[in-house]
């Protein structure tokens, strides 16, 4: 993997280099940004903000809500043996059961799509500096095109307090 | 109040993780010798037989059920707190919420082994299981023991993954701190996260949906506990106050079980400049509040059974209250209500060792109120021939003492692997953004407007 990029200290920084490289023509799908804290008050910490994690949790709720009452449904009717009277099917006691089953379906729907969405767990080698883990705000672009590179490297300097590496 | 910088955070509270002093081999070592003892026991238990312990007709519940309702109580410091917090935003939070995550795991954990070494025969345990045995009979779905089940799964893995996803950052940061097998170890944990604006938003959105979901599931599993006791016809058992009583007992255990640990942790593993004496005044003030809640829930427990006049009630209410349990009740109304409203209630005595203090009182406290709402009861039932007594053996009290001591290691070597304290949530409130709110990152104290 080939790399230009520049680390800073701070957010305001950070997002100049950013505006720079968007003057330069790097759509924002093609820069890569890291940080070591969340940086949502910048402008550049809103990329890729949508997301449909709240309707997968629902989605997992649903599955959770459809597996507790197939479960509660079958297991009292496999073998239906009368207990004082009460009901084969009591929906009271399976209410509880199926509402932590419907809870367990969100929960595991809403890490399911974190992991997917955020892309974690992947292997391959992707732009990364330690620096970062130390406070560093890294602004770069990944496989630049020959004939911007140079366009990348001006907008990456505006700052004096940018430190700029490169990966051959 | 001076900010440590970003570089200081990171190495202070990496510090407990690269470097080992000899008294941790030491805490380590006398630990997992008072764990052994337990394992020990449990397997003398386990050979001769169930006979050995003090659990006989008709008292079937006693040290080991008391205990499992214990750490279930436990279990409720932190996921439940921490939720809270996170959902109202609470600055003063953040040094807090991992610290209280970790008793959740650990308590959980513990608090679930008790049914099974109850057992007598833990290789049966999954009798309990949602899975048919032979003859294609299901365990039955209408009996709070497999309610119990799912609520405490459900919780233990809601719990477990509302610890590891605030920690992912946490393990990167290691990661990149770190050299050789440990490396390859802590990037395999980290899931090669890299901060991103996009991991960052989705990890944030995530951490509120399961603080939204993990809320009512912490209130289901203690008030499924509850109903372990409600749902059958014993003497004061069967009460439609129990469902909140214990959850608000467990909330009120919990919080005393997060204060000590802070303060053993601020001080053995030096965190003074992260946990500060407003953190432990705050949860100083809501163990007020517990202790408050509490008190009113006895009184409203032992109020109506004392006006129903039924007398088989009334003979384990007046053995609590001045027969042979009333030394042990007494004790748990002063450690309970009292020790907490003297020195919580005094801004004086709300120091961390006031707070210490107030919070081992309530820990022995809930012990015993767990063990009085068991013991008495089996012991007094509706018909002079279920009448017993209990006498705990050495083999419970070894058992359950090596629970205390597993819960102290487990969570001697979590400090010792994992940063305890969020170290990227520091970050944010030591170096925030300009256009942050204030409010929702000082460590303000409870009860102080800020508008």
């Amino acid at each position: 993997m080939k790399a230009l990029y520049a680390l800073y200290p701070d957010g305001s920084s950070a997002q100049q280099a950013v505006d720079g490289l968007r003057a330069a023509g790097i759509a924002d799908r093609d820069m890569t940004v890291l940080s070591a804290q969340p940086m949502e008050d910048y402008e550049f910490g809103d990329m890729d903000k949508g997301t449909w994690m709240w309707w997968c949790a629902c989605a997992g709720g649903l599955v959770g809500i459809s597996v507790g009452v197939w479960l509660t449904w079958l297991t009292e009717t496999s073998w239906p043996i009368n207990v004082g009277g009460l009901p084969i099917v009591a929906w009271w006691p399976n209410l509880i059961i199926i509402f932590e089953l419907t809870m367990l379906g969100a929960i595991l729907a809403t890490f399911t799509t974190l992991v997917v969405t955020a892309s974690l767990g992947r292997s391959g080698t992707n732009l990364y500096d330690p620096e970062v883990s130390d406070g560093k705000i890294l602004v770069g672009v990944e496989n630049p095109r020959d004939e911007v590179a140079m366009a990348i490297e001006r907008a990456l300097r505006t700052r004096p307090d940018a430190q700029v590496k490169t990966i051959e | 109040m001076s900010r440590p910088t970003a570089h200081r955070i990171t190495n202070d509270l990496l510090r407990p993780l690269l470097h080992t002093s000899w008294r941790f081999y030491l805490l380590v070592a006398v630990l997992g010798s008072i764990v052994l003892a337990g394992l020990v026991s449990w397997a003398i238990q386990m050979t001769l037989g169930f006979g050995i312990s003090g659990i006989r007709w008709p008292i079937y519940w006693g040290v080991y059920l008391t205990s499992f309702v214990f750490w279930i109580g436990i279990s409720h410091a932190g996921t439940l707190i921490s939720a809270i917090l996170r959902l109202v935003n609470a600055g003063w939070r953040r040094p807090v919420t991992r610290c209280a995550e970790v008793i959740t795991v650990f308590a959980l954990m513990i608090g679930a082994m008790f049914p099974i070494i109850h057992l007598g025969r833990p290789w049966l345990a999954f009798f309990l299981f949602p899975f048919p045995n032979d003859r294609l009979l299901w365990p039955n779905v209408r009996s709070p023991l497999v309610w119990d089940f799912f609520a405490i799964n459900t919780y233990l893995i809601g719990s477990v993954l509302f610890l590891f996803l605030p920690m992912i950052p946490d393990l990167a940061v290691v990661r990149d701190r770190t050299t050789g097998l440990r490396r390859r170890l802590y990037g395999a944990l980290a899931l090669g996260w890299r901060g991103t604006p996009k991991q960052w938003h989705r990890l944030e959105t995530a951490m509120q949906i399961m603080a939204i979901a993990i809320v009512p599931v912490a209130v289901s599993v203690h008030t499924i506990v509850a109903f372990d006791f409600s749902m059958v016809p014993v003497p004061m058992w069967q009460s439609t106050i129990f469902g909140p009583y214990f959850v608000a007992g467990a909330i009120f255990s919990g919080i005393a079980g997060l204060i000590i640990a802070m303060a053993v942790l601020r001080r053995f593993l030096h965190l003074e400049a992260y946990l500060h004496p407003v953190h432990f005044q705050n949860l100083g003030k809501l163990l007020l509040v517990m202790a408050l809640l509490w008190g009113y829930f006895v009184f409203n427990e032992r109020l109506v059974t004392y006006y129903g006049n039924e007398p088989t009630e009334m003979a384990v209410f007046w053995q609590t209250q001045r027969g042979s349990f009333a030394p042990l009740y007494w004790t748990m109304v002063v450690c309970n209500f009292l020790v907490p409203l003297v020195l919580m209630g005094i801004r004086r005595f709300r120091t961390i060792t006031g707070c210490v203090i107030a919070s081992s009182a309530v820990l022995l406290g809930m012990w015993l109120e767990r063990f009085l709402i068991i013991v008495p009861s089996l012991g007094h039932k509706y018909l002079p021939y279920t009448f017993g007594t209990y006498r705990p053996q050495p083999v419970e009290i070894v058992i359950a003492s090596a629970t205390f001591a597993a819960m102290i290691l487990f969570y001697v070597l979590f400090a010792k692997f994992v940063p305890i304290i969020s170290i990227w949530e520091l970050k944010a409130s030591a170096h925030p953004s300009p256009r942050l709110i204030l409010p929702a990152l000082e460590e303000h104290p409870l009860g102080e407007l800020h508008l």
